[in-house]
């Protein structure tokens, strides 16, 4: 990871020096351990500021549209393929940005290391060395393997390497094999209808509508969200299960075909419902019904753009 | 939506051109009597407060 951070720093300051880029996003130290949070650069001595370990789970698609700037973006596998999926949908030209693809391991889980260590104290600090994160308190020290604390959507991830990129910071690294990234989708669809229902009320019983897994998330950046709309008012905005559960599965229908699974939505919940249960399922049907996965080619437009012949229609009367 | 646990049969599509009346009335007649079939939709409905 170190040598990640000095080629990073070197791709971002040689950009901004020959004036390639107006911008290069990455990322830099959070005011809180295992809390990096994303920094823009416009001048290349300000490039130090950037860093690359297991804590840069912030998908930085996230900040790239709605800009004049020609932008350099620090991209794993997941952005990548979001930074693609914007491409496709006109929010931003492929010559606006570029690429500094990192191959990714996966990012490591903040909330089950700070369950793992609840007991011992608050963490103060988070270092990282050959795969494995030692985390620091005042009166502990625990290391864990990395591979043990990985966030879910990292551990069953299938695009581990940019799809797109203009410069890579290292070599790829090799992707998993012989993963199941839908098991938890499989047992849910076994359920019986009234067990389903009662599924997903328990999964989002914790919901406060504070948005942030919407705000976190790189397909939503409609002007007027529909939750926020008055005129009309398409969805209630108490904290009635019904008005929930409608915001919940609506959101997810808007990312159908788009989702790359980066998991910002459920780094971002604060109460830590599991929000990609819902873009899974729709992540699995797209995979069976077209054989679609998002983001991995600029020349294919998504099936809920496309007509074609063949598409399924038995659930048409 | 069926994944999240709206009963089989509560959600149906279908498509009816305006030439087509005698398949909206088909249509109609199959939709209506497969909803009383399954009774009144109790989950994911709102309930109001009620108010004097």
């Amino acid at each position: 990871m170190i040598e990640y951070n000095q080629k990073i720093r070197e791709i971002a300051a040689r950009l901004l020096k020959e004036g390639k880029v107006d911008m290069v996003i990455g990322f830099r130290k959070g005011t809180m351990p295992m809390m990096n949070e994303p920094c823009f650069i416009k001048k290349p001595e300000q490039a130090n500021l950037l860093v690359w370990d297991s804590h840069c789970g912030i998908n930085l698609a996230n900040y790239l549209y709605d800009r004049k700037e020609k932008i350099g973006v620090v991209a794993k596998g997941c952005d990548s393929r979001n930074i693609v999926t914007h491409i496709v949908e006109n929010k931003i030209r492929r010559e606006q940005v570029y690429i500094i693809g990192v191959p990714c391991t996966g990012m490591a889980d903040k909330r089950r290391i700070a369950l793992l260590t609840q007991k011992d104290g608050e963490i103060r600090e988070v270092s990282e060395e050959k795969g494995r994160i030692t985390v620091k308190g005042d009166k502990f020290n625990k290391i864990f393997e990395k591979g043990e604390v990985l966030q879910d959507n990292c551990s069953t991830c299938l695009h581990r390497n940019p799809v797109i990129h203009d410069e890579m910071v290292a070599e790829p690294v090799p992707e998993q094999t012989g993963i199941d990234p839908f098991k938890d989708v499989r047992e849910t669809e076994k359920l019986p209808p009234e067990e389903k229902r009662v599924f997903f009320k328990n999964l989002v019983a914790d919901c406060i509508r504070c948005y942030a897994c919407r705000n976190a998330c790189p397909l939503c950046y409609c002007p007027t969200c529909f939750v926020d709309e008055a005129r009309p008012q398409w969805v209630g905005k108490s904290v009635d299960p019904t008005d929930t559960m409608t915001f919940h599965f609506l959101r997810a229908y808007h990312c159908a075909g788009r989702c790359t699974d980066c998991g910002a939505c459920e780094r971002a919940c604060p109460v830590g419902i599991r929000v990609r249960q819902f873009t899974k399922k729709l992540n699995k049907d797209c995979l069976e019904l077209f054989n679609w996965k998002a983001g991995l080619t600029l020349d294919e437009r998504p099936p809920l753009d496309t007509y074609k012949p063949q598409d399924p229609n038995d659930f048409i009367r | 939506m069926e994944h999240i646990g709206i009963e089989p049969g509560r959600l149906q599509f279908s498509w009816i051109s305006s030439a087509e009346a005698t398949k909206f009335v088909d249509v109609a007649r199959i939709v209506t009597d497969a909803i009383r079939a399954l009774g009144p939709n109790t989950h994911f409905a709102k309930k109001l407060p009620k108010v004097a």
